[in-house]
């Protein structure tokens, strides 16, 4: 069984079929890029696997365990929402917290439930919670340091540029150690030349062993990071292989022209 | 003369800044929860709230402080003195409530709008961004979304709370002595008009420290953008 299992998933919104039976394996540790125009299902795939849209049908399962369909109702709200982390086109930071707390602020979240859940007195509580803060505190500060940004801590997000705003983002959702990390095109709301930070560290995750789904336009970069490329076209999977496989030598005649008509657009 | 007039005035500046208090303290969450319900997806209830919010929107409030007053009679066939007695309160202090009842629901109504504004002016990525860490509706309201539309509805909210200071001149129809109403027992009593003139300057004083508490809470929230 492969790490991640993603079988026949279907999403209509409304009349439109937006998903039309996507399969797809990986393994732990691999990084697969997800390519193709807009408007062919690659977002609503990710948002699908983070539980942000409800599949219509079809089967989602990690390690073995199936986390879509959720067995019951109650199992739903309880089964663990953190296998997957992502990290969104806008960012959407918290505006009001600074960069440490818009980091720490689910892990503390994390830690109360917990705290909570093995019915520990109120003020006891009180107390251990102020340790666990600290704790998450200096995990945190190890995240940011990771993603470069360890003097903006105290920095509000409006203070931040789009490339340290996305990579606090990242850092963000690095901080509940998600077992699949998904990337919604984390640049393309960014400026050029502020880009080649962001891609800097998603690189850096992949040396780490992370396991990671991005939906990227940036093509050299999907080619350069990942071991698995898929191409999707009208809510199917079209063709996924190697990126040697899906630039070099493309099967599909719909790979084909994206990648030509691509190619042309570098030229002009 | 000058200190009874100041004594008297300030009697009835007492009630309405109880007034003023109360109704702030009380139509505040009332506000809020009208404003889920407003926006809630079970149409019935947003369809009521929406109904509630135009009848009083749509009416002068000064007719709804008289028609509260003479609910107790339609409704029920009691007097008010008799229900004055029931609730153990006097008849002046049981006049004040029916003034305070209207003028929760009526601020509640304004409130509830204007917090629907602030609400829906969230981006929906916020409840995602909060969804995708783990976070339940609640904590990702009031972790997340709350302080948020505190910054976005402090302008229009420091608007309805100045309206509500003027407004408790309008517990005088009921014959609760406010401000105001206790200016114009002096003028009939001493015959001079300055009673009028120092209220005035009362609802200046008042207006201008809630002004200035709103522009600080302004400038406190300016760190960051929604």
């Amino acid at each position: 069984m492969a790490f991640l299992e993603v079988k026949n998933i279907y999403k209509s919104f409304g009349k439109t079929e937006v998903l039309k039976g996507v399969s797809f394996n990986l393994e732990k540790g691999e990084v697969l890029s997800v390519i193709g125009s807009s408007g062919n299902g690659k977002t609503t795939l990710l948002r699908c696997l983070n539980f942000l849209e409800t599949p219509d049908s079809g089967e989602i399962t990690v390690e073995n365990r199936v986390i879509f369909p959720a067995q019951s109702q109650k199992n739903s709200k309880t089964a663990n929402p953190l296998t997957f982390g992502m990290v969104f086109q806008n960012f959407n930071l918290f505006p009001q917290y600074s960069v440490i707390d818009n980091i720490t602020l689910a892990m503390n979240v994390v830690g109360e439930n917990k705290l909570k859940a093995s019915g520990v007195k109120y003020l006891e509580r009180k107390k251990a919670m102020r340790k666990i803060k600290e704790e998450n505190r200096q995990a945190a500060l190890g995240i940011i340091e990771r993603v470069g940004l360890s003097e903006k801590i105290n920095n509000y997000p409006c203070e931040l540029s789009g490339g340290q705003q996305q990579r606090v983002a990242i850092a963000r959702a690095l901080a509940l150690n998600p077992d699949i990390l998904c990337f919604d095109e984390p640049t393309s709301a960014l400026d050029p030349e502020l880009t080649g930070e962001v891609l800097k560290v998603i690189k850096g995750l992949r040396d780490d062993n992370r396991t990671m789904i991005i939906v990227t336009h940036e093509m050299a970069f999907a080619k350069g990071v990942s071991d698995k490329v898929v191409f999707m076209a009208d809510g199917v999977i079209e063709e996924i292989g190697t990126p040697s496989q899906i630039f070099e030598q493309p099967k599909s005649e719909k790979l084909k022209s994206f990648l030509s008509a691509l190619k042309k657009e570098e030229e002009v | 003369m000058f200190e009874k007039i100041i004594f008297e005035l300030l009697q009835g500046f007492g009630n309405t800044l109880a007034l003023f208090a109360i109704t702030l303290v009380l139509s505040l969450p009332l506000g809020l929860l009208m404003s889920f319900g407003t926006m809630s997806k079970f149409k019935p209830l947003s369809y009521l709230c929406k109904g509630i919010i135009w009848v009083i929107r749509g009416t002068p409030l000064m007719l709804q402080v008289l028609l509260v007053s003479f609910l107790p009679k339609y409704l029920f066939k009691v007097y008010n003195k008799d229900v004055a007695i029931f609730l153990g309160v006097s008849t002046n202090t049981l006049l004040f409530i029916f003034v305070a009842v209207a003028f929760v629901i009526n601020y509640a109504c304004y409130f509830s709008e204007i917090f629907r504004s602030g609400i829906q002016a969230i981006s929906k990525g916020q409840y995602e961004a909060g969804k995708v860490l783990g976070l339940t509706k609640t904590q990702v309201f009031f972790k997340v979304v709350l302080m948020q539309v505190v910054k976005i509805i402090i302008p229009p909210m420091s608007n309805e709370i100045i309206t509500l200071v003027k407004d408790t001149a309008l517990a005088q129809i009921l014959g609760v002595v406010d401000l105001l109403n206790a200016a114009q027992h002096a003028v009939n009593n001493y015959v001079i008009l300055t009673p009028l003139l120092y209220a005035a300057i009362f609802y200046l004083i008042f207006n201008g420290i809630l002004t200035l508490l709103f522009g600080r809470i302004e400038k406190k929230l300016s760190y960051y953008k929604v």
